[in-house]
């Protein structure tokens, strides 16, 4: 028998494979049909799951309301319909802006001699290692009405003599960017890089012997052979920006509401988590549709893993 | 042409991307050190020992000076408890997806089998999907099964099923699983099997090339696959924050807990030993992996 064992690669791959299997199926599969089931259900009065087939949550979640100030039985309500467009847009700006952080400084270590990448890298990598909400709330620090910034603006405009009353900055649409931003840049830097670091000298070379001036070769040769780091940094950035709430709560003052807070909310406050499993359904099907066409567009590589 | 040309324009961008990094760190250790019990405005350096007049009118006894506000940290009990659980979680879990990571790109490199498609499609459904997805879809699976087992057992006090450490572990296993994978699956990419083949012609059989062979030339990506697992668990704060329970709040959360209420400098301390922890640990890490390289090299 031990010998037939040896001999069947299907068995042996299996076993392997097994227990990757069950936490796959087990805590990523059925957790998401469960998600569905529950986001058709409706809430009982107790906060629990009624398990029926109505697609109330969608309908609600798509703007259809019953409760209307005119008097009509129902109306178009846009609450949760901006409050997604509001995390698609917001998504999209910070990881506009995470690219043109990055890539300069993606390429000012690709650039670099071999011995100093390693600690240009290395640079990169210590503010991921403080946590998360650490960075978040050093954020809170800086962009407080008495913090630091504030001072900072305060001591300059001091020494020229100019008036400054210190204004609000956090709790402001402006201070959940620049929170995500910050969160999400170095996401960016390390695929970019992994990418850059790729492209063989020869080729500007060729690019100067050809006659292109640096600017055109910045066009024509790096940017292009750069494209599968910058698609895997979009996607490690876009898809946790859609989905998170610390950043929006924190520096948000919960003024800001994403889709990620309204996710949260139902299941924590408003206790209502056929709601929220439905518009975490609808969140997963827009990151899975923009995934889906811009990878096939630009396809991304081994870059991913570069983090 | 010189490779390492580079224009002044990404100088000066490099410069300003890395204060951007760095000023808030530096705003967050500094703060540490703040004589004031409210963190609101940095009111100077403790400087002295003993009786300490903080900003507002209260006396504090301060027999740490400087570091008075990590003495505090390490008086906190729920800060130590929190502690102990985040790192808990984050050996457990690290070593759990470790050796099944490592089992699953083995299988996927080298064995055909059924269900091959379908396991590495299964693979990136975390990478693809926003982690709060993940994170409601197993607080809604764990609740619903405890919620079911406590019905029909009839449990009662503290026999009743509910969310602790183990829920986050095994939520932390699924979503490093996936990492772990790709980092050794990269590293199969690149093996020459002709050791192993060697190593069987010289009569061992498939146990013995595997721990004597394969497993210590994996072993670097193995290891790399570790550290981002353990990175990833102790960095988690969305999965957690849906998976744990009383008594299971990890030093993320707890932080969380605290941004909604008064703040005091040692949770600024509590930063400070953060990131010296994790800063010290990598150095020596690398410096180990540098070692090793190096030994190498004058081995061959």
């Amino acid at each position: 028998m031990l010998q037939k064992l040896r001999e069947n690669q299907n068995i042996q791959g299996l076993i392997l494979i097994l227990p990757t299997l069950l936490f796959m199926v087990g805590l990523l599969i059925i957790p998401l049909i469960l998600t569905t089931v529950v986001s058709f259900g409706r809430r009982s009065a107790d906060g629990g799951v009624i398990y029926t087939f109505t697609l109330d949550n969608y309908a609600r979640l798509f703007g259809y309301s019953t409760t209307c100030t005119n008097g009509a039985a129902s109306c178009f309500d846009p609450l949760y319909v901006d409050i997604t467009v509001r995390s698609f847009w917001l998504a999209l700006e910070t990881t506009v802006l995470v690219i043109l952080l990055a890539y300069p400084l993606a390429y000012f270590i690709a650039r670099s001699t071999p011995k100093r990448r390693t600690t240009f890298l290395f640079m990169v990598l210590v503010p991921l290692w403080t946590n998360f909400v650490i960075r978040v709330y050093a954020w809170m620090m800086i962009l407080r009405t008495q913090g630091v910034l504030n001072g900072l603006l305060g001591a300059f405009a001091g020494l020229f003599h100019i008036p400054f009353t210190p204004f609000d900055m956090l709790y402001t649409p402006g201070a959940v960017l620049v929170g995500m931003v910050y969160e999400f840049l170095p996401f960016m830097i390390l695929p970019i890089y992994t990418s850059l670091e790729k492209i063989d000298n020869s080729l500007y070379e060729a690019a100067a012997d050809l006659g292109a001036n640096p600017l055109r070769t910045i066009f024509r040769v790096t940017l292009p052979l750069s494209m599968p780091g910058v698609v895997a940094g979009t996607i490690l950035v876009f898809i946790p920006v859609m989905g998170t709430f610390i950043v929006s709560d924190i520096l948000g003052g919960q003024k800001v509401m994403l889709v990620g807070n309204l996710i949260q909310r139902q299941f924590l406050d408003a206790r209502d988590p056929t709601f929220g499993s439905a518009a975490s359904l609808i969140l997963m099907v827009m990151t899975l549709i923009v995934t889906y066409f811009y990878t096939r567009k630009f396809g991304f590589g081994e870059e991913i893993i570069a983090v | 042409m010189n490779p390492y040309r580079r224009s002044l324009f990404v100088k000066v961008m490099t410069f300003l991307v890395y204060f951007f990094l760095y000023a808030p760190i530096i705003v967050l250790i500094t703060y540490s050190f703040n004589a004031s019990r409210t963190n609101i405005v940095f009111a100077g350096f403790i400087t002295q020992f003993g009786p300490l007049q903080m900003s507002g009118t209260t006396v504090v006894q301060s027999p740490c000076g400087p570091f008075h506000w990590f003495c505090e940290l390490a008086k906190n009990r729920e800060v130590m408890n929190a502690a102990r659980n985040t790192l808990t979680i984050a050996f457990t879990s690290t070593i759990s997806a470790t050796v099944i990571g490592t089992m699953a790109a083995l299988a996927l490199q080298r064995y055909n089998f059924r269900l091959k498609a379908f396991s590495e499609l299964s693979l990136y459904i975390p990478i693809v999907i926003p982690e709060i997805v993940m994170g409601i879809g197993i607080l809604t699976l764990f609740s619903q099964l405890f919620t079911f087992f406590n019905n029909v057992l009839n449990l009662t006090g503290s026999a009743r099923l509910g969310m602790g450490l183990a829920t986050v572990i095994v939520s932390h296993i699924t979503f490093s699983i996936p990492f772990v994978t790709m980092v050794v699956r990269a590293r199969l990419q690149g093996f020459d099997k002709s050791f192993e083949e060697a190593a069987m012609d010289l009569g061992a059989n498939e146990l013995v090339t595997f721990w004597r062979v394969t497993l210590p030339m994996l072993m670097p990506g193995v290891l790399s696959g570790a550290l981002m697992a353990f990175t990833l668990s102790l960095d988690d704060f969305v999965i957690t924050f849906f998976t744990n329970g009383p008594g299971s709040t990890t030093l993320p959360i707890y932080v969380f807990g605290l941004l909604r209420k008064i703040i005091t400098p040692q949770v600024n301390a509590l930063s400070t030993v953060w990131i010296l922890v994790v800063f010290t640990v990598v150095l020596a890490l690398q410096w180990l992996q540098g070692r090793e390289s190096r030994s190498q090299k004058a081995w061959k």
